[in-house]
């Protein structure tokens, strides 16, 4: 069964539709992501998940919990992390974790959080004091102080560098391990595209497609292209005759084949029985930038 | 320990981890009735006040500036800002309501002041033999109802302005009329009548006369009791129409 289950979606600003009948189900486990430009409805769709919007239209289900009846609940299960939202500047990160550990039922042990988030040594350290990645990481182990069975994290590394960018996907990853499903709201491809197992796409309020990140880029164009220089003369027919290929050009010393499905284990398979090494062999394939263009009809950040 | 009382101590603890902020709501007011106190003609009986002395009128008026000071620079720029930046907001997804910020505040400010009332009272009766409250029921009932009023009209603040660094202008703004009012530079006693009136009607002026009366032995008039809970109900009642959380 689902874990969060969202049908028809509609949340209305005076005439402005943020969101237009979303609908999505994310499975326990999951790394869910949720992709669109900004103003599209991410947020919105998302805070109305954790209960802090009431939808004008539609259902919402998080382990079964109606988020509008069910508040107290929905509290203990669900973990957000919000965007811009601050502690006050001289709270220290251990008296922030230990206070709000005290708020739910069955806190998980703040001090593994604080190993787990990289935060140690900085139990004394001021909010204020704290670097942007650290924030962050607070953040998120705020989020996963009450020991939720989801955790929402919305545009969680906005902001960062990107070596704090790549740290934090690795953290997801592993707060994953620990059993929590994960619904985050980004507007980075190359996030989603690491992170997510599913992911929603959505524009101008409307869900535009639902699949794995592989399954959207096939869904626009499974092409791929594999370049390379053969060691040794080839005749194009070997490999034109395979299944996978429907094209072979020459591009100087480069050959260049088209095709679908396992085209570089096709590829490949083929030069080694004719003992023809590929030098600067590339694979090239349509990136999920270019499925988001083709889904939306512009790029991301546009 | 409960929530309440836990998020309460962690907010006092933040609360003296900015001393400028304790220095003008905690420590001013007894080191001004120190000041006041430490002027020999403040010091001696005066008949046009009917025998008491200027310092016996401060006292009262101290303790009201104390509670000014807690409800309209403290507690309205604590609150505005920490929904300006988004605390209450994550307080908003835990299983604790942002209601608990607005009680753990409105305890700490309670704590604080009375805190300060004890000091200032203790210093008058020692250093300069201010009598203290003959009817301790009808003092404390006067303090309550001021606090009461200072607080609502604090927390109307804090739901009208956008952010904290307006709402510590707005509550400057209107601290300098309350206390005037209170009598802090022309106690009441020296008033014209058209002042007096005026006074009688704001929140602090009706509070200083009844921790006067109290102090002299009689229960509040019933004119400042109305007064007190009037601008607690109305200004109460504005701020939770008008409160919003984010």
């Amino acid at each position: 069964m689902a874990i969060i289950e969202v049908e028809n979606l509609v949340k209305r600003y005076g005439d402005h539709t943020a969101v237009d009948g979303v609908g999505f189900a994310v499975e326990q486990g999951e790394i869910f992501g949720i992709l669109g430009p900004n103003g599209a409805g991410k947020t919105t769709t998302v805070e109305c998940v954790e209960g802090l919007r009431t939808p004008d239209g539609g259902t919402i289900r998080v382990c079964g919990i109606d988020p509008q009846h069910d508040t107290g609940e929905l509290r203990q299960l669900l973990g957000a992390q919000l965007q811009e939202s601050d502690l006050p500047d001289k709270l220290k990160v251990g008296e922030a974790l230990e206070l709000y550990s005290s708020f739910y039922r069955e806190p998980a042990d703040w001090r593994d959080l604080v190993d787990i988030l990289r935060l140690t040594g900085k139990l004394d350290t001021q909010f204020r004091r704290l670097s942007g990645g650290q924030k962050q990481r607070l953040s998120i182990a705020l989020a996963l102080v009450g020991n939720p069975r989801v955790a929402v994290l919305d545009e969680l590394t906005t902001g960062l560098d990107p070596q704090a960018r790549r740290d934090t996907w690795d953290l997801i990853e592993d707060i994953r391990e620990r059993g929590v499903t994960i619904l985050l709201v980004t507007h980075f491809m190359a996030e989603a595209e690491r992170l997510c197992d599913r992911l929603a796409v959505i524009d101008s309020g409307r869900l535009v497609a639902l699949d794995t990140p592989a399954g959207l880029v096939a869904r626009v164009d499974d092409r791929q292209r594999v370049r390379f220089r053969p060691s040794a003369p080839l005749d194009h027919a070997v490999l034109t005759a395979l299944p996978e290929v429907t094209s072979v050009e020459r591009a100087g010393s480069q050959l260049v084949v088209t095709g679908t499905g396992n085209l570089l284990l096709a590829v490949t398979t083929v030069l080694a029985r004719q003992q023809v090494v590929a030098a600067d062999l590339r694979v090239e394939q349509t990136s999920l930038d270019d499925a988001f263009v083709a889904l939306t009809g512009r790029p991301i950040d546009a | 320990m409960s929530a309440l009382s836990r998020l309460t101590a962690i907010e006092t603890r933040l609360f003296f981890r900015e001393p400028m902020v304790v220095f003008f709501t905690v420590a001013f007011p007894p080191i001004l009735l120190v000041i006041l106190g430490a002027i020999p003609a403040f010091r001696r009986p005066d008949e046009t006040l009917g025998g008491l002395r200027v310092i016996d009128l401060y006292a009262p008026i101290v303790v009201a500036m104390g509670l000014a000071l807690f409800a309209l620079n403290g507690l309205s720029q604590i609150l505005a800002a920490y929904r300006e930046r988004g605390v209450l907001r994550r307080m908003r997804t835990t299983p604790v309501r942002p209601g608990l910020m607005l009680g753990a505040q409105l305890l700490m400010s309670t704590i604080l002041s009375v805190g300060t009332m004890l000091v200032v009272l203790a210093i008058g009766r020692l250093a300069f033999d201010v009598r203290l409250p003959r009817q301790l029921p009808a003092y404390l009932l006067g303090y309550v109802l001021a606090a009461l009023a200072m607080f609502a009209i604090g927390l109307l603040v804090a739901s009208l302005a956008p952010t904290g660094k307006s709402a510590g202008a707005i509550g400057t703004l209107l601290f300098f009329p309350t206390v005037f009012l209170a009598g802090l530079w022309v106690p009441r006693a020296s008033m014209n009548d058209v002042l007096r009136t005026i006074s009688d009607l704001s929140p602090l002026g009706a509070g200083v006369q009844s921790l006067q009366d109290a102090t002299a032995g009689h229960w509040p008039q019933l004119l400042h009791v109305a007064v007190m809970l009037g601008w607690t109900i109305v200004a109460g009642g504005l701020a939770a129409r008008y409160f919003r959380w984010e």
